[in-house]
Protein backbone atom coordinates (compact mmCIF):
# COMPACT_ATOMS: atom_id res chain seq x y z
CA UNK A 1 0.00 0.00 0.00
CA UNK A 2 2.67 2.39 1.15
CA UNK A 3 5.06 1.36 -1.56
CA UNK A 4 2.28 1.71 -4.07
CA UNK A 5 1.59 5.23 -3.01
CA UNK A 6 5.26 6.06 -3.08
CA UNK A 7 5.50 4.90 -6.61
CA UNK A 8 2.25 6.50 -7.75
CA UNK A 9 2.65 9.25 -10.35
CA UNK A 10 0.73 11.79 -8.23
CA UNK A 11 3.55 11.68 -5.73
CA UNK A 12 6.00 12.70 -8.39
CA UNK A 13 3.71 15.45 -9.47
CA UNK A 14 3.38 16.95 -5.99
CA UNK A 15 7.02 16.60 -5.06
CA UNK A 16 8.23 19.51 -7.23
CA UNK A 17 5.40 21.62 -5.83
CA UNK A 18 6.66 20.93 -2.32
CA UNK A 19 10.18 21.75 -3.33
CA UNK A 20 9.06 24.99 -4.92
CA UNK A 21 7.12 25.87 -1.76
CA UNK A 22 10.15 25.09 0.40
CA UNK A 23 12.29 27.40 -1.68
CA UNK A 24 9.76 30.14 -2.34
CA UNK A 25 8.29 30.58 1.15
CA UNK A 26 11.51 31.73 2.84
CA UNK A 27 12.15 33.91 -0.19
CA UNK A 28 8.80 35.59 0.34
CA UNK A 29 9.83 36.55 3.86
CA UNK A 30 13.09 37.86 2.51
CA UNK A 31 11.30 39.95 -0.10
CA UNK A 32 9.37 41.85 2.51
CA UNK A 33 6.14 39.87 2.49
CA UNK A 34 6.08 40.28 6.26
CA UNK A 35 6.59 44.03 6.28
CA UNK A 36 2.95 45.04 5.98
CA UNK A 37 1.43 42.55 8.45
CA UNK A 38 4.17 43.33 10.97
CA UNK A 39 3.61 47.06 10.75
CA UNK A 40 -0.14 46.52 10.96
CA UNK A 41 0.13 44.43 14.10
CA UNK A 42 2.49 46.96 15.66
CA UNK A 43 -0.03 49.71 15.04
CA UNK A 44 -2.82 47.61 16.54
CA UNK A 45 -0.70 46.84 19.59
CA UNK A 46 0.08 50.53 19.99
CA UNK A 47 -3.63 51.28 19.81
CA UNK A 48 -4.36 48.68 22.50
CA UNK A 49 -1.90 50.48 24.73
CA UNK A 50 -3.68 53.78 24.08
CA UNK A 51 -7.01 52.19 25.03
CA UNK A 52 -5.41 50.58 28.05
CA UNK A 53 -4.14 53.89 29.40
CA UNK A 54 -7.42 55.70 28.76
CA UNK A 55 -9.18 52.88 30.57
CA UNK A 56 -6.80 53.27 33.48
CA UNK A 57 -7.69 56.92 33.68
CA UNK A 58 -11.40 56.10 33.59
CA UNK A 59 -10.88 53.62 36.42
CA UNK A 60 -9.21 56.23 38.61
CA UNK A 61 -12.02 58.74 38.28
CA UNK A 62 -14.77 57.28 40.55
CA UNK A 63 -12.31 57.20 43.42
CA UNK A 64 -11.17 60.73 42.74
CA UNK A 65 -14.72 62.03 42.54
CA UNK A 66 -15.61 60.36 45.86
CA UNK A 67 -12.58 61.88 47.56
CA UNK A 68 -13.25 65.36 46.27
CA UNK A 69 -16.94 65.05 47.21
CA UNK A 70 -15.95 64.51 50.82
CA UNK A 71 -14.29 67.93 51.00
CA UNK A 72 -15.90 70.00 48.30
CA UNK A 73 -19.43 68.70 48.02
CA UNK A 74 -20.82 71.99 46.75
CA UNK A 75 -18.67 71.89 43.62
CA UNK A 76 -21.50 69.79 42.26
CA UNK A 77 -21.38 71.15 38.73
CA UNK A 78 -17.72 70.34 38.26
CA UNK A 79 -18.12 66.89 39.77
CA UNK A 80 -21.14 66.12 37.64
CA UNK A 81 -19.33 67.29 34.54
CA UNK A 82 -16.52 64.83 35.24
CA UNK A 83 -18.90 61.94 35.84
CA UNK A 84 -20.80 62.78 32.69
CA UNK A 85 -17.68 63.14 30.57
CA UNK A 86 -16.41 59.84 31.90
CA UNK A 87 -19.65 58.09 31.02
CA UNK A 88 -19.50 59.52 27.54
CA UNK A 89 -15.86 58.57 27.07
CA UNK A 90 -16.28 54.98 28.25
CA UNK A 91 -19.23 54.47 25.90
CA UNK A 92 -17.13 55.02 22.82
CA UNK A 93 -14.49 52.45 22.24
CA UNK A 94 -12.57 51.96 19.04
CA UNK A 95 -11.42 48.38 18.79
CA UNK A 96 -8.16 47.70 16.98
CA UNK A 97 -10.25 46.09 14.22
CA UNK A 98 -12.11 49.28 13.36
CA UNK A 99 -9.13 51.59 13.29
CA UNK A 100 -9.61 52.29 9.60
CA UNK A 101 -12.58 54.52 10.36
CA UNK A 102 -11.44 58.11 10.87
CA UNK A 103 -14.93 59.13 12.03
CA UNK A 104 -14.91 56.66 14.90
CA UNK A 105 -11.45 57.76 15.95
CA UNK A 106 -12.53 61.38 15.84
CA UNK A 107 -15.51 60.65 18.09
CA UNK A 108 -13.33 58.74 20.51
CA UNK A 109 -10.79 61.51 20.51
CA UNK A 110 -13.38 64.18 21.19
CA UNK A 111 -14.93 62.23 24.06
CA UNK A 112 -11.54 61.70 25.68
CA UNK A 113 -10.61 65.34 25.18
CA UNK A 114 -13.87 66.30 26.91
CA UNK A 115 -12.94 64.14 29.86
CA UNK A 116 -9.46 65.67 29.97
CA UNK A 117 -10.81 69.19 30.20
CA UNK A 118 -13.46 68.25 32.79
CA UNK A 119 -10.76 66.61 34.87
CA UNK A 120 -8.40 69.55 34.72
CA UNK A 121 -11.26 71.79 35.83
CA UNK A 122 -11.88 69.53 38.80
CA UNK A 123 -8.22 69.59 39.77
CA UNK A 124 -8.10 73.36 39.40
CA UNK A 125 -11.18 73.75 41.58
CA UNK A 126 -9.75 71.48 44.26
CA UNK A 127 -6.86 73.91 44.67
CA UNK A 128 -9.20 76.07 46.74
CA UNK A 129 -9.56 73.40 49.44
CA UNK A 130 -6.45 73.11 51.62
CA UNK A 131 -7.90 70.18 53.58
CA UNK A 132 -8.48 68.27 50.36
CA UNK A 133 -4.99 69.04 49.12
CA UNK A 134 -3.52 67.71 52.35
CA UNK A 135 -5.53 64.49 52.10
CA UNK A 136 -3.23 61.52 51.51
CA UNK A 137 -5.74 59.73 49.35
CA UNK A 138 -6.15 62.78 47.15
CA UNK A 139 -2.41 63.14 46.84
CA UNK A 140 -2.09 59.53 45.76
CA UNK A 141 -4.90 59.85 43.25
CA UNK A 142 -3.42 63.05 41.91
CA UNK A 143 -0.02 61.44 41.41
CA UNK A 144 -1.61 58.45 39.68
CA UNK A 145 -3.75 60.63 37.48
CA UNK A 146 -0.77 62.74 36.54
CA UNK A 147 1.20 59.60 35.72
CA UNK A 148 -1.66 58.22 33.67
CA UNK A 149 -2.03 61.41 31.69
CA UNK A 150 1.64 61.17 30.84
CA UNK A 151 1.34 57.50 29.91
CA UNK A 152 -1.55 58.42 27.64
CA UNK A 153 0.67 61.00 25.99
CA UNK A 154 3.43 58.43 25.47
CA UNK A 155 0.98 55.80 24.19
CA UNK A 156 -0.49 58.32 21.76
CA UNK A 157 2.94 59.27 20.51
CA UNK A 158 3.84 55.61 20.02
CA UNK A 159 0.56 55.03 18.20
CA UNK A 160 1.14 58.01 15.91
CA UNK A 161 4.58 56.63 15.07
CA UNK A 162 3.34 53.07 14.55
CA UNK A 163 0.51 54.21 12.26
CA UNK A 164 2.89 56.40 10.32
CA UNK A 165 5.17 53.40 9.81
CA UNK A 166 2.26 51.20 8.76
CA UNK A 167 0.73 53.73 6.38
CA UNK A 168 4.17 54.29 4.94
CA UNK A 169 4.55 50.59 4.13
CA UNK A 170 1.31 50.79 2.13
CA UNK A 171 2.60 53.69 0.08
CA UNK A 172 6.32 53.27 -0.31
CA UNK A 173 8.50 51.01 -2.37
CA UNK A 174 9.09 48.09 -2.12
CA UNK A 175 6.27 47.16 0.22
CA UNK A 176 3.76 49.02 -1.96
CA UNK A 177 4.13 46.12 -4.42
CA UNK A 178 2.87 43.73 -1.78
CA UNK A 179 0.09 46.14 -0.93
CA UNK A 180 -1.13 46.29 -4.53
CA UNK A 181 -0.75 42.63 -5.42
CA UNK A 182 -1.48 40.82 -2.20
CA UNK A 183 -2.75 42.91 0.73
CA UNK A 184 -5.40 44.70 -1.28
CA UNK A 185 -7.84 44.86 1.63
CA UNK A 186 -5.34 46.66 3.84
CA UNK A 187 -6.26 50.27 4.32
CA UNK A 188 -4.32 53.02 6.06
CA UNK A 189 -5.19 53.53 9.71
CA UNK A 190 -6.61 56.76 10.99
CA UNK A 191 -4.20 58.74 13.08
CA UNK A 192 -4.46 61.39 15.76
CA UNK A 193 -4.25 64.76 14.12
CA UNK A 194 -1.34 66.91 15.10
CA UNK A 195 -3.68 69.85 15.55
CA UNK A 196 -5.68 68.10 18.19
CA UNK A 197 -2.48 67.13 19.94
CA UNK A 198 -1.39 70.72 20.18
CA UNK A 199 -4.81 71.97 21.23
CA UNK A 200 -4.96 69.51 24.05
CA UNK A 201 -1.73 69.41 26.00
CA UNK A 202 -1.09 65.84 27.11
CA UNK A 203 -0.36 66.81 30.68
CA UNK A 204 -2.81 68.10 33.23
CA UNK A 205 -0.88 70.64 35.18
CA UNK A 206 -2.09 70.21 38.71
CA UNK A 207 -2.53 73.65 40.08
CA UNK A 208 0.92 75.03 39.54
CA UNK A 209 -0.19 76.84 36.39
CA UNK A 210 -3.97 76.87 36.27
CA UNK A 211 -5.12 77.11 39.85
CA UNK A 212 -2.17 78.95 41.33
CA UNK B 1 15.62 55.17 -24.36
CA UNK B 2 15.33 58.58 -22.78
CA UNK B 3 12.09 57.52 -21.15
CA UNK B 4 13.80 54.52 -19.62
CA UNK B 5 16.62 56.60 -18.20
CA UNK B 6 14.06 58.98 -16.79
CA UNK B 7 12.21 56.15 -15.10
CA UNK B 8 15.45 54.81 -13.71
CA UNK B 9 16.23 58.20 -12.27
CA UNK B 10 12.77 58.36 -10.72
CA UNK B 11 13.23 54.98 -9.05
CA UNK B 12 16.59 56.08 -7.70
CA UNK B 13 15.01 59.24 -6.35
CA UNK B 14 12.22 57.22 -4.74
CA UNK B 15 14.71 54.90 -3.09
CA UNK B 16 16.72 57.88 -1.89
CA UNK B 17 13.60 59.45 -0.39
CA UNK B 18 12.66 56.22 1.37
CA UNK B 19 16.18 55.90 2.75
CA UNK B 20 16.08 59.49 3.89
CA UNK B 21 12.73 58.94 5.64
CA UNK B 22 14.15 55.88 7.35
CA UNK B 23 17.35 57.55 8.46
CA UNK B 24 16.08 61.02 9.36
CA UNK B 25 14.20 60.28 12.60
CA UNK B 26 17.21 58.53 14.07
CA UNK B 27 19.69 61.22 13.27
CA UNK B 28 17.28 63.93 14.38
CA UNK B 29 16.66 62.16 17.66
CA UNK B 30 20.27 61.38 18.32
CA UNK B 31 21.48 64.88 17.58
CA UNK B 32 20.14 66.80 20.56
CA UNK B 33 20.31 64.10 23.22
CA UNK B 34 23.32 63.82 25.51
CA UNK B 35 25.64 60.82 25.48
CA UNK B 36 25.33 58.16 28.14
CA UNK B 37 28.80 58.60 29.55
CA UNK B 38 28.19 56.89 32.88
CA UNK B 39 25.64 56.38 35.62
CA UNK B 40 25.82 60.05 36.51
CA UNK B 41 25.68 62.30 33.45
CA UNK B 42 26.13 65.77 34.87
CA UNK B 43 25.96 67.96 31.80
CA UNK B 44 24.64 70.92 33.77
CA UNK B 45 27.57 70.67 36.20
CA UNK B 46 25.54 70.88 39.40
CA UNK B 47 26.79 67.76 41.18
CA UNK B 48 30.11 68.01 43.00
CA UNK B 49 32.85 65.51 42.25
CA UNK B 50 32.69 63.69 45.59
CA UNK B 51 28.96 63.11 45.35
CA UNK B 52 29.35 61.97 41.77
CA UNK B 53 31.84 59.30 42.77
CA UNK B 54 29.66 58.15 45.66
CA UNK B 55 26.55 58.03 43.48
CA UNK B 56 28.26 56.15 40.67
CA UNK B 57 29.53 53.54 43.10
CA UNK B 58 26.16 53.25 44.81
CA UNK B 59 24.30 52.83 41.54
CA UNK B 60 26.83 50.29 40.25
CA UNK B 61 26.47 48.26 43.45
CA UNK B 62 22.73 48.43 43.19
CA UNK B 63 22.76 47.16 39.64
CA UNK B 64 24.83 44.12 40.56
CA UNK B 65 22.26 43.30 43.23
CA UNK B 66 19.06 43.38 41.22
CA UNK B 67 20.07 44.37 37.67
CA UNK B 68 18.04 47.58 37.98
CA UNK B 69 19.71 50.47 36.19
CA UNK B 70 19.31 53.88 37.78
CA UNK B 71 20.85 56.81 35.94
CA UNK B 72 21.11 60.39 37.13
CA UNK B 73 21.19 62.99 34.37
CA UNK B 74 21.32 66.75 34.47
CA UNK B 75 20.95 68.99 31.43
CA UNK B 76 21.32 72.75 31.48
CA UNK B 77 18.11 73.49 29.60
CA UNK B 78 15.18 71.73 27.95
CA UNK B 79 15.12 74.27 25.08
CA UNK B 80 11.42 74.86 25.48
CA UNK B 81 10.40 71.21 25.45
CA UNK B 82 8.26 69.78 28.24
CA UNK B 83 10.28 67.63 30.62
CA UNK B 84 8.01 64.58 30.29
CA UNK B 85 8.48 63.91 26.56
CA UNK B 86 12.17 64.80 26.82
CA UNK B 87 12.73 62.37 29.70
CA UNK B 88 10.90 59.63 27.84
CA UNK B 89 12.91 60.25 24.70
CA UNK B 90 16.17 60.22 26.65
CA UNK B 91 15.15 57.07 28.52
CA UNK B 92 14.38 55.25 25.29
CA UNK B 93 17.51 56.58 23.60
CA UNK B 94 19.68 55.29 26.42
CA UNK B 95 17.66 52.07 26.72
CA UNK B 96 17.90 51.96 30.50
CA UNK B 97 17.10 48.71 32.26
CA UNK B 98 17.47 45.12 31.06
CA UNK B 99 15.71 44.35 27.80
CA UNK B 100 13.34 41.75 29.23
CA UNK B 101 12.69 43.52 32.54
CA UNK B 102 12.54 47.17 31.48
CA UNK B 103 13.85 47.92 34.97
CA UNK B 104 15.47 51.28 34.45
CA UNK B 105 14.97 54.57 36.27
CA UNK B 106 16.03 57.98 34.99
CA UNK B 107 16.36 60.91 37.36
CA UNK B 108 16.49 64.02 35.20
CA UNK B 109 17.15 67.56 36.45
CA UNK B 110 17.02 70.67 34.27
CA UNK B 111 18.26 73.51 36.49
CA UNK B 112 17.54 76.39 34.09
CA UNK B 113 13.93 75.32 33.73
CA UNK B 114 13.77 74.52 37.45
CA UNK B 115 12.23 71.14 36.65
CA UNK B 116 12.96 67.57 37.55
CA UNK B 117 11.50 64.22 36.67
CA UNK B 118 11.84 60.62 37.73
CA UNK B 119 11.03 58.44 34.73
CA UNK B 120 10.36 54.80 35.61
CA UNK B 121 10.66 51.90 33.16
CA UNK B 122 7.70 49.60 32.48
CA UNK B 123 9.07 46.87 34.71
CA UNK B 124 9.41 48.97 37.86
CA UNK B 125 6.12 50.84 37.65
CA UNK B 126 4.56 48.45 40.15
CA UNK B 127 7.32 48.87 42.75
CA UNK B 128 8.41 52.46 42.34
CA UNK B 129 4.94 53.86 41.81
CA UNK B 130 3.98 57.31 40.59
CA UNK B 131 3.17 58.25 44.18
CA UNK B 132 6.59 57.15 45.43
CA UNK B 133 8.35 59.22 42.83
CA UNK B 134 6.08 62.18 43.54
CA UNK B 135 6.86 61.98 47.26
CA UNK B 136 10.59 61.63 46.59
CA UNK B 137 10.52 64.71 44.39
CA UNK B 138 8.42 66.79 46.78
CA UNK B 139 10.11 65.74 50.01
CA UNK B 140 13.74 65.11 49.06
CA UNK B 141 14.54 67.17 46.05
CA UNK B 142 12.37 70.28 46.13
CA UNK B 143 13.46 71.52 49.59
CA UNK B 144 17.14 70.80 48.92
CA UNK B 145 17.02 72.37 45.47
CA UNK B 146 15.33 75.47 46.86
CA UNK B 147 18.25 75.77 49.25
CA UNK B 148 20.64 75.40 46.32
CA UNK B 149 21.90 72.00 47.43
CA UNK B 150 21.65 69.98 44.23
CA UNK B 151 24.11 67.27 45.23
CA UNK B 152 22.39 66.64 48.56
CA UNK B 153 18.90 66.54 47.06
CA UNK B 154 19.90 64.18 44.28
CA UNK B 155 21.77 61.88 46.65
CA UNK B 156 18.81 61.71 49.00
CA UNK B 157 16.46 61.00 46.12
CA UNK B 158 18.70 58.19 44.88
CA UNK B 159 18.90 56.73 48.39
CA UNK B 160 15.13 56.76 48.69
CA UNK B 161 14.59 55.24 45.27
CA UNK B 162 16.97 52.42 46.15
CA UNK B 163 15.16 52.02 49.47
CA UNK B 164 11.79 51.72 47.73
CA UNK B 165 13.15 49.25 45.19
CA UNK B 166 14.77 47.22 47.95
CA UNK B 167 11.47 47.30 49.85
CA UNK B 168 10.38 44.40 47.71
CA UNK B 169 13.42 42.21 48.35
CA UNK B 170 12.10 38.91 46.91
CA UNK B 171 11.27 40.51 43.63
CA UNK B 172 14.58 42.35 43.50
CA UNK B 173 16.48 39.14 44.12
CA UNK B 174 14.51 37.25 41.52
CA UNK B 175 15.19 40.00 39.01
CA UNK B 176 18.87 39.88 39.84
CA UNK B 177 19.00 36.12 39.39
CA UNK B 178 17.16 36.23 36.10
CA UNK B 179 19.68 38.72 34.79
CA UNK B 180 22.82 37.37 36.37
CA UNK B 181 24.18 36.24 33.03
CA UNK B 182 23.42 39.63 31.57
CA UNK B 183 26.97 40.13 30.22
CA UNK B 184 26.82 36.63 28.71
CA UNK B 185 23.43 36.59 27.09
CA UNK B 186 22.75 34.36 24.13
CA UNK B 187 23.68 37.00 21.57
CA UNK B 188 27.07 37.47 23.15
CA UNK B 189 27.58 33.73 23.38
CA UNK B 190 26.75 33.30 19.72
CA UNK B 191 29.11 36.13 18.88
CA UNK B 192 31.88 34.60 20.99
CA UNK B 193 31.48 31.20 19.33
CA UNK B 194 31.47 32.80 15.91
CA UNK B 195 34.57 34.83 16.71
CA UNK B 196 36.44 31.87 18.14
CA UNK B 197 35.66 29.68 15.12
CA UNK B 198 36.77 32.49 12.87
CA UNK B 199 39.91 33.00 14.94
CA UNK B 200 40.75 29.30 14.80
CA UNK B 201 40.44 29.26 11.03
CA UNK B 202 42.26 32.53 10.57
CA UNK B 203 45.07 32.18 13.06
CA UNK B 204 45.26 28.43 12.51
CA UNK B 205 46.35 28.98 8.95
CA UNK B 206 48.92 31.52 10.05
CA UNK B 207 50.15 29.17 12.75
CA UNK B 208 50.41 26.34 10.24
CA UNK B 209 52.58 28.48 8.00
CA UNK B 210 54.70 30.11 10.69
CA UNK B 211 55.16 27.72 13.59
CA UNK B 212 56.50 24.56 11.91
CA UNK B 213 59.49 26.37 10.34
CA UNK B 214 60.35 27.72 13.80
CA UNK B 215 59.70 24.75 16.05
CA UNK B 216 59.61 21.86 13.61
CA UNK B 217 62.17 19.62 12.06
CA UNK B 218 63.22 20.39 8.53
CA UNK B 219 62.56 17.53 6.14
CA UNK B 220 63.34 19.27 2.87
CA UNK B 221 62.72 22.57 1.07
CA UNK B 222 59.39 23.87 2.40
CA UNK B 223 58.61 20.65 4.32
CA UNK B 224 58.70 20.50 8.08
CA UNK B 225 57.79 17.90 10.66
CA UNK B 226 56.21 19.21 13.86
CA UNK B 227 54.06 17.52 16.54
CA UNK B 228 54.13 14.31 14.57
CA UNK B 229 52.69 15.88 11.40
CA UNK B 230 54.24 16.99 8.16
CA UNK B 231 53.58 20.61 7.14
CA UNK B 232 54.12 22.10 3.73
CA UNK B 233 53.20 25.75 4.22
CA UNK B 234 54.61 26.95 0.93
CA UNK B 235 52.86 24.46 -1.27
CA UNK B 236 49.80 26.71 -1.62
CA UNK B 237 49.86 29.98 -3.50
CA UNK B 238 52.60 32.35 -2.41
CA UNK B 239 50.06 34.78 -0.91
CA UNK B 240 49.23 32.32 1.88
CA UNK B 241 48.23 33.23 5.40
CA UNK B 242 50.23 36.41 5.57
CA UNK B 243 48.66 38.59 2.94
CA UNK B 244 45.19 38.04 4.40
CA UNK B 245 46.50 39.18 7.74
CA UNK B 246 45.62 42.74 6.84
CA UNK B 247 41.95 41.96 7.32
CA UNK B 248 42.48 41.25 10.99
CA UNK B 249 41.76 44.85 11.99
CA UNK B 250 38.33 43.91 13.33
CA UNK B 251 39.77 43.00 16.71
CA UNK B 252 39.94 46.53 17.96
CA UNK B 253 36.12 46.60 18.20
CA UNK B 254 36.35 44.42 21.31
CA UNK B 255 37.69 47.36 23.28
CA UNK B 256 34.33 49.13 23.61
CA UNK B 257 33.07 47.08 26.54
CA UNK B 258 34.63 49.16 29.30
CA UNK B 259 31.94 51.80 29.78
CA UNK B 260 28.41 51.68 31.05
CA UNK B 261 25.54 51.21 28.66
CA UNK B 262 21.81 50.65 28.81
CA UNK B 263 20.53 47.09 28.79
CA UNK B 264 17.80 47.62 26.19
CA UNK B 265 14.88 48.57 28.44
CA UNK B 266 12.09 50.99 27.67
CA UNK B 267 9.64 53.23 29.46
CA UNK B 268 6.01 54.04 28.87
CA UNK B 269 6.00 57.30 30.77
CA UNK B 270 5.76 56.08 34.37
CA UNK B 271 6.97 58.21 37.25
CA UNK B 272 6.31 61.85 37.94
CA UNK B 273 7.74 65.30 37.58
CA UNK B 274 8.07 68.36 39.72
CA UNK B 275 9.48 71.84 39.79
CA UNK B 276 11.06 74.10 42.35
Amino acid sequence: MFAQRLASPSMFRTLPAFLVMAIVLPLLAGCGYNTIPTAEENARAAWSEVLNQYQRRADLIPNLVETVKGYASHEKDTLDAVVEARAKATQITVTPETLKDPEALKKFQDAQAGLTSALSRLIAVSEAYPDLKANQNFLALQAQLEGTENRIAVARRDYIQAVRDYNLTLKTFPSVLWATFWFRSNEPFANFTVDEDKMQPPKVDFGTKQGG
Amino acid sequence: MILQADRGRRVIRLVAVVLLILVLPFSALAADLPELTGRVVDNAGIIDAATKTVLTQKLADFETKGSDQIVVATIPSLDGEEIEPYANRLFRFWKLGQAKENNGVLLLVAPNDRKMRIEVGYGLEGTLTDLHTKLIIENDMVPAFRAGDFSGGIEKAVDDMIMVLEGNPEELEARGERNQQAPFNSDDLFFAVFISIWAIIFFGSIAVSVLPPIFGQKLGPGRYRWLGMTFEPNRRSPRGGWSSGSSGGGWSSGGGGGGFSGGGGSSGGGGSSGSW
